[in-house]
């Protein structure tokens, strides 16, 4: 990142330790809701959004990406594109066929 | 050899503002998405072809995993706050702290230790079935990525120190480039960890 | 910076470090280049032993045949042996011949040269690259001699015979995770080091387009080279832990139920490998084209036609190459729906490749071509691409792959685009490249015979391949004659095999070529081919850091004839 002054990381670690919270507590909450056993569907989407959740705060403060260059952000939404091309396209061919 | 002189090494590039290495490091976390992408991929596609398929909580301990979530994220925080403390020009801040995270992932690697071997004790190998073919893969292939961040940071943590000294803006890029990594590290995780175990 | 060594007093490097354990690009290419041009010898060379199969089916080889005893006693050739072949050949040409040339060797070499870089962006990780690459190579030319013999499940290591094969396969997957660890490390280097370290001036609208094809290429070599990287993981834990990824419950072998968990799907690697796979064929082709843009601009002392619009096909095919690959799996079930998905994707992604040709043919239109070496090579590609992309159509569409599909058709299709296709750019980019590495020039007598036999036996080996698939012989068929449609077009193969021999007698005059002309060829200047991009600014060799001042860019990569100027060529790097 840029040259920051002292009081600009005392900003991000204030941030940092919010985040932390945030992340103990979506923890806390994950592993509760499965004590519910929801339906497959329901726990699915549950389980995956808390994650994206708790995935996106580490990948937008602890890696700085709220605040990184068009580059990165470029290779990452390709990345991201061929990410659910292998995550989707083999799991659709499968299960047409069958 | 060694001595030409690579433009973009540690100052940021005038138009993408970045160093070469933290270019770098993201364009490594591309392929390392693609990697565990594909993975979590076979995982989806072997488990919704399965006749069964048991439940994460049934065969897998829970608690000891979550205690390991909140041990790679604790290890997250400190291992960004060791980069703040390099910002912040405090060396042995730094050294607490990068050794917090080492501490922590010998820790999770510990947890993980016994977690195998509980499994093995009862007679739960990846031959047994296929949830436990992939859960040991999964956490297995994940594990290895846990050593290799080790391995980093405990360089940056005593040999790799001595750049502070000649170049400290160079030595701060190369932590937060490992944190970029580690950080990824823990972000797999996030999402192994209920895809394993809570569904 | 040759004047900076002086003042900065840097020590003498030793020998090793110097050209064994190198970091500079020029070194590592050239290592590259070497390495790839034996594997690529050898795996011809494993070919031309098929060849004799396919051409006198259960003959004994004479001379040669005696003395690999293990895979053809008494000189007649084992099936399992030939599957080895097949396997290895297919192997060894695509991961350790074609790609470390055309990448590792032309890209490392070429590309930091052509933006004006004193060398890559990580030199050391450069370095590391080669020597990965090289234990990968050499662990997988090592399966022939472990019990079992080499890998025989194919180059594409299908399962549930890969899960059970000898231990070959095994070594086939750990040498596999090496290179592709090499490849990876190769591909961050040529990303960073075209994005950051271009020189002043050197917009992205201003590269060559050699550039931007190793740039796409790097990208494709990035992010489809992991899910194999995954899948190879997932049937060594198959092979080797006992698990059932690939392998489906109830599969029994020879009479014996196999004793495994179970519930497995033999598809999923199927598109694991092809996601990489399909990119990959698009990682042979793509630096060939930029190797052609360059030698026919050069040739044709004219500006490419259709820059822009060479640069946003390029960027759509590499696109496109990731949203394709289950059209090498049509036959494996699937509904209309998905297969109707991929046939279209399919069909888009030839359109770019139609308008990269165009552009190049276009670009020959109304030129006062100089037919040397190179330009021979470079021009003969464009027919060569344009019959082995067109016979790609009938395979990409189910309704005549259905017939076309694992027939030799097939493999006439792909050879056309690799073999008389990049191989022949490839070969254009050694005689093209050659003065700027060793200060002296191929022989051009060599060079057109090399040309005209190689052109010659590359077409009598391939063509008739299209009618032996469309009169049904199947590929890795160890016997042709065991079907009567097989021994009807049996005459077809003694032509295959006699041009195949032809076509490596016909590399003898280039390797004379490429080594004689080291100490004898004709000297020339540091640009002989009066080309227009920064390599040839460069003293020749160029030395440790390139250039000797900074360059700066002052217009368009291929600006020949342009009219009021001087020369017919006005060069990137100089102002006026």
């Amino acid at each position: 990142m840029d040259a920051a002054g002292h009081d600009d990381i005392q900003h991000h670690v204030r941030v940092y330790v919010m985040v932390f919270i945030a992340l103990a507590c979506l923890t806390a909450v994950t592993v509760g809701v499965s004590y519910l056993h929801l339906g497959r569907a329901a726990a699915i989407g549950v389980a995956l959004t808390i994650a994206g959740i708790k995935g996106g705060l580490v990948a937008g403060y602890f890696m700085h990406l709220v605040s990184e260059r068009k580059v990165i952000y470029w290779v990452l939404s390709l990345t991201a594109v061929f990410f659910l091309f292998v995550l989707f396209l083999p799991l659709l061919t499968v299960n047409e066929a069958q | 050899m060694s001595d030409i002189a690579i433009p973009y090494m540690v100052k940021p590039h005038p138009v993408t503002g970045l160093p070469n290495g933290k270019l770098g490091i993201w364009l490594f976390l591309a392929s390392e998405v693609m990697l565990f992408g594909a993975l979590f991929s076979s995982y989806v596609l072997l488990r919704t072809g399965a006749e069964s398929w048991p439940r994460g909580a049934d065969e897998l301990n829970v608690p000891l995993a979550t205690v390991n979530t909140m041990v790679l994220i604790i290890s997250s925080v400190t291992m960004v706050m060791s980069w703040a403390s390099l910002k912040m020009k405090n060396l042995a801040k730094y050294r607490l702290y990068m050794g917090l995270t080492v501490l922590c992932a010998f820790i999770f690697l510990v947890i993980k230790y016994f977690e195998y071997t509980s499994k093995f004790h009862h007679n739960h190998f990846p031959s047994t079935s296929n949830f436990f073919g992939i859960y040991f893969t999964l956490t297995g292939l994940h594990g290895i990525h846990v050593i290799g961040g080790i391995i980093v940071n405990v360089y940056l943590l005593t040999a790799g120190t001595s750049l502070w000294h000649t170049d400290p803006e160079h030595f701060t890029n190369r932590v937060e480039n490992a944190g970029l990594y580690w950080h990824f590290v823990d972000l797999v995780w996030i999402f192994l960890f209920p895809s394993l175990y809570l569904l | 910076m040759a004047d900076q060594h002086a003042d900065h007093g840097h020590h003498e490097l030793s020998w090793w470090r110097k050209y064994v354990f190198s970091t500079d690009h020029k070194i590592i290419g050239i290592q590259y280049t070497v390495t790839a041009l034996v594997f690529l010898f050898f795996g011809f060379t494993l070919m031309m032993l098929m060849r004799w199969q396919l051409a006198y089916p259960g003959k004994a080889l004479p001379l040669v045949g005696s003395l690999l005893n293990v895979g053809m006693p008494g000189g007649v050739m084992q099936p399992e042996f030939y599957n080895m072949l097949g396997a290895m050949h297919g192997t060894i040409m695509v991961f350790m011949g074609i790609v470390p040339l055309a990448v590792g060797g032309f890209g490392n070499y070429v590309m930091p040269l052509q933006i004006g870089a004193p060398d890559m962006a990580f030199p050391r990780i450069n370095m590391a690259s080669y020597w990965v690459f090289l234990p990968g190579g050499l662990l997988m030319l090592a399966s022939f001699f472990v019990p079992g013999g080499a890998p025989q499940s194919g180059w594409t290591s299908y399962p549930p015979l890969s899960d059970i094969a000898t231990t070959g396969q095994t070594i086939w997957l750990l040498a596999m995770v090496l290179l592709i660890t090499s490849s990876l490390l190769g591909s961050i280097n040529f990303i960073v080091t075209i994005v950051q370290m271009r020189a002043k001036g050197l917009s992205f609208f201003r590269l060559p387009f050699f550039v931007w094809a190793q740039f796409v290429t790097a990208f494709l070599l990035l992010l489809a080279f992991p899910p194999l990287e995954g899948a190879a993981v997932l049937q060594l834990m198959d092979r080797v832990a006992g698990t059932s990824f690939f392998l489906p419950s109830g599969l029994v072998i020879s009479g014996e139920p196999l004793k495994v968990a179970g519930g497995g799907n033999p598809l999923l690697w199927q598109h694991l490998f092809w996601f990489l796979a399909h990119p990959e064929v698009y990682v042979l082709i793509l630096p060939g084209m930029g190797i052609v843009a360059e030698v026919v601009a050069n040739n044709t002392r004219k500006p490419l036609w259709g820059y822009r619009l060479l640069v946003y096909s390029i960027i759509f095919l590499g696109f496109m190459s990731f949203v394709v690959w289950a059209h090498h799996m049509f036959m494996t079930g699937m509904g209309t729906t998905m297969s109707t998905f991929f046939q279209t994707t399919t069909m888009i992604i030839s359109v770019p490749s139609v308008v990269i040709l165009t552009c190049f043919l276009i670009s020959l239109y109304g030129a006062a071509i100089r037919f040397t070496t190179p330009m021979l090579f470079a021009t003969a590609f464009l027919p060569m691409f344009a019959i082995g992309g067109l016979t790609g159509l009938p395979l990409g569409l189910t309704a005549s792959d259905i017939y076309l599909h694992d027939t030799f058709y097939v493999i006439g299709h792909f050879h056309y685009v690799v073999a008389p296709g990049t191989i022949f750019a490839l070969m254009a980019g050694i005689y093209h490249w050659y003065p700027k590495v060793t200060g002296r020039k191929m022989s051009e007598r060599l060079g057109k015979v090399h040309f005209w036999l190689s052109f010659i036996a590359m077409n009598g080996v391939f063509m008739p391949m299209f009618f032996q698939g469309m009169a049904g012989l199947s590929r890795r068929l160890y016997d042709p004659t065991v079907y009567v449609w097989g021994k009807n077009i049996q005459p077809l193969n003694v032509v295959i095999s006699w041009s195949a021999w032809l076509l490596a007698i016909a590399q003898i005059p280039f390797i004379w070529n490429f080594f004689a002309s080291i100490k004898s060829g004709e000297k020339v200047n540091d640009n002989p081919w009066e080309a227009t991009t920064l390599e040839w600014a460069t003293p020749t060799p160029p030395p440790h850091g390139n250039f000797v001042t900074e360059p700066q860019v002052y217009r368009d990569p291929y600006e020949y004839s342009v009219p009021g100027k001087p020369a017919d060529f006005s060069p990137q790097h100089v102002e006026a």
